[in-house]
């Protein structure tokens, strides 16, 4: 019960002080906003290509709602040691990231929502899997804040977190099926595409709503699973070596 | 069991170089420990090995009765930190950063507001409660520091330069709090590099220095071999090389030592005459500008023992953490 005030807590200081502050509220809204007038600009689709738009744009605000957030929520923590009140504490660590990244998920579902409420008023979503689609995007916000998190421990400065978050993010916009097919990529780029989680998510959010999919659901959902526990593995890890010397 | 600490063989090195070199001392059941060092003796990586944010290399820490070593988390509840840089959320009132301290350590709701409200009003501070801790003074910081680290009622406060960088006022005041806490049972573990601090506060010091424990005793029996000296300190401008010897010629029975440039130290078993000495120093074209009588403190014995100068320790200190 003690440690679950704590994580309550953690979680709620965090979504009070970081993810409701207006500036991030805005760009929860712009920016999938932004990258849905880009690509109808860009086609010169009309609105019947809203259902084939929506996928990426929806894994893309998760994308980079989440990751964007932990370079701040934990690496400016552990700059200004705030950070070490809460290693101190009688939390488990793996309780303590959790957290520390449960806002950000929450952050990451939010911002998916932007878009699909945007586009429920434009087309018919009706046909939607939305039994595939909302696990899917909860797995793509924990995945994508995972890595974030993964990132943010292996750095010190906040700087090298955002710079580092680029070398990942950028790449996942085109080698993840986003907006361009993975199978029209160059032959010795699709093996990258396949070792990215967003590849897998994305594949179930096309499926959601165009039943297009690569690869059968049960395998994205379990490939997903698999990226989230090998990178919060990975990033307990590097705390424990990196922040606890 | 009467010991709140216990501490054995510890040590820790960092990239070869060693920290903490063997380390073995206890803490007693509401005793204020004072554990002195110049910078860089190994205080803070001692702090962090015993507070869980340092794993040791070797040793044995128990805190409370709980064997630490191997699992840190296990005592954290029994413990209280205050850290030397002031690390609450700037971007949280002062109200908030207590209650948030509190939820940390499983506090429900009513009894973590109720307690931030005791405490702001004991630290007087109550009436900044409603005001974002980074618009805090550096001596309100270091109030609500404190006031975090002993929200949950620790049986054990780790206080780590806890007036270092702060105006003279606030440090009386910081320094009444943390007797006001030791009076009411809490075992506090002090690390300080202000000498007449920990005199007037500890009941026990260690003195660290380079990663090893050089001395471990009660305020009183440190002191003990110079309670009964008699120092003089005189102030010289224009002060011959060869002043030392002349002097130690003249007077064989006194003692001198120059701890800074222009000062001459005189200790004696005896009462020293200020006149003689005036005089002898005068004749030899030294310009005597203050002669005044010191009483022997705990900084002679930091002094001798550590072979630093501690006026040199707090100037570094004070360079590093802001003046005070």
């Amino acid at each position: 019960m003690k440690i679950w005030i704590a994580f309550w807590n953690i979680m709620l200081k965090d979504m009070r002080t970081y993810y409701l502050k207006p500036p991030n509220v805005s760009w929860g809204i712009i920016f999938p906003l932004a990258w849905t007038g880009m690509f109808f600009i860009k086609t010169g689709s009309g609105l019947e290509s809203i259902l084939t738009l929506l996928p990426g744009v929806v894994a893309v605000s998760i994308l980079f709602g989440t990751t964007s957030m932990l370079a701040v929520t934990v690496t400016f923590e552990k700059k200004n040691r705030s950070f070490e009140r809460l290693l101190m504490a009688p939390i488990p660590l793996e309780l303590l990231m959790l957290a520390k990244t449960s806002g950000a998920i929450l952050f990451g579902v939010a911002n998916a929502l932007v878009p699909v409420a945007i586009a429920a008023f434009i087309v018919n979503l009706s046909q939607a899997a939305w039994s595939a689609f909302l696990p899917a995007v909860v797995l793509i916000a924990v995945v994508s804040t995972f890595l974030g998190l993964f990132i943010a421990v292996a750095v010190s400065e906040v700087f090298e977190a955002q710079t580092f978050s680029n070398f990942f993010r950028f790449p996942m916009i085109f080698l993840c099926g986003l907006f361009f097919p993975i199978a029209k990529l160059p032959v010795f780029l699709k093996p990258l595409s396949y070792a990215l989680p967003l590849t897998y998510g994305v594949d179930i959010l096309r499926w959601s709503f165009a039943g297009q999919n690569l690869f059968p659901p049960a395998l994205d959902f379990g490939v997903l699973v698999i990226f989230c526990v090998l990178l919060f593995w990975l990033s307990l890890i590097n705390v424990r070596k990196r922040w606890i010397v | 069991m009467d010991e709140s600490i216990i501490v054995e063989d510890l040590a820790k090195s960092f990239e070869g170089v060693e920290a903490v070199a063997g380390v073995t001392f206890t803490v007693r059941k509401g005793e204020l420990f004072g554990f002195l060092g110049p910078n860089g003796a190994g205080k803070t990586t001692t702090i962090n090995m015993l507070t869980g944010l340092a794993r040791p290399d070797a040793g044995t820490i128990r805190i409370g009765g709980i064997d630490c070593t191997a699992n840190p988390k296990a005592a954290q509840h029994l413990v209280g930190v205050v850290p030397d840089e002031s690390n609450l959320y700037q971007e949280l009132t002062g109200f908030d950063n207590l209650c948030f301290c509190a939820a940390l350590y499983g506090m429900g709701k009513t009894e973590r507001r109720a307690r931030a409200r005791k405490l702001l009003d004991n630290f007087g501070l109550a009436r900044a409660a409603d005001r974002r801790f980074g618009g805090y003074s550096k001596g309100m910081k270091r109030k609500l520091t404190i006031a975090a680290g002993i929200i949950h009622r620790p049986a054990i406060l780790f206080l780590d330069e806890p007036t270092t960088g702060i105006d003279v006022a606030s440090a009386r005041q910081v320094r009444q709090l943390i007797a006001d806490l030791h009076r009411e049972g809490t075992t506090i573990f002090l690390t300080t590099h202000y000498i007449e601090e920990a005199e007037r506060l500890c009941g026990r010091i260690a003195f660290i220095v380079s990663g090893r424990i050089v001395r471990i005793d009660t305020v009183e029996r440190l002191i003990q071999p110079i309670k009964a000296k008699h120092v003089l300190q005189i102030a010289c401008a224009n002060m011959p090389d060869d002043v030392h010897a002349r002097l130690t010629e003249a007077f064989p029975d006194l003692e001198f030592s120059e701890p800074a440039n222009g000062l001459i130290r005189v200790e004696a078993d005896q009462p020293v005459g200020v006149g003689p000495l005036v005089r002898l120093l005068e004749m030899h074209s030294a310009e005597v500008v203050e002669a005044k009588r010191v009483r022997p403190s705990l900084e002679d014995i930091f002094v001798r023992i550590t072979g630093i100068e501690a006026a040199a320790m707090r100037k570094e200190k004070e360079r590093k953490g802001g003046g005070r």
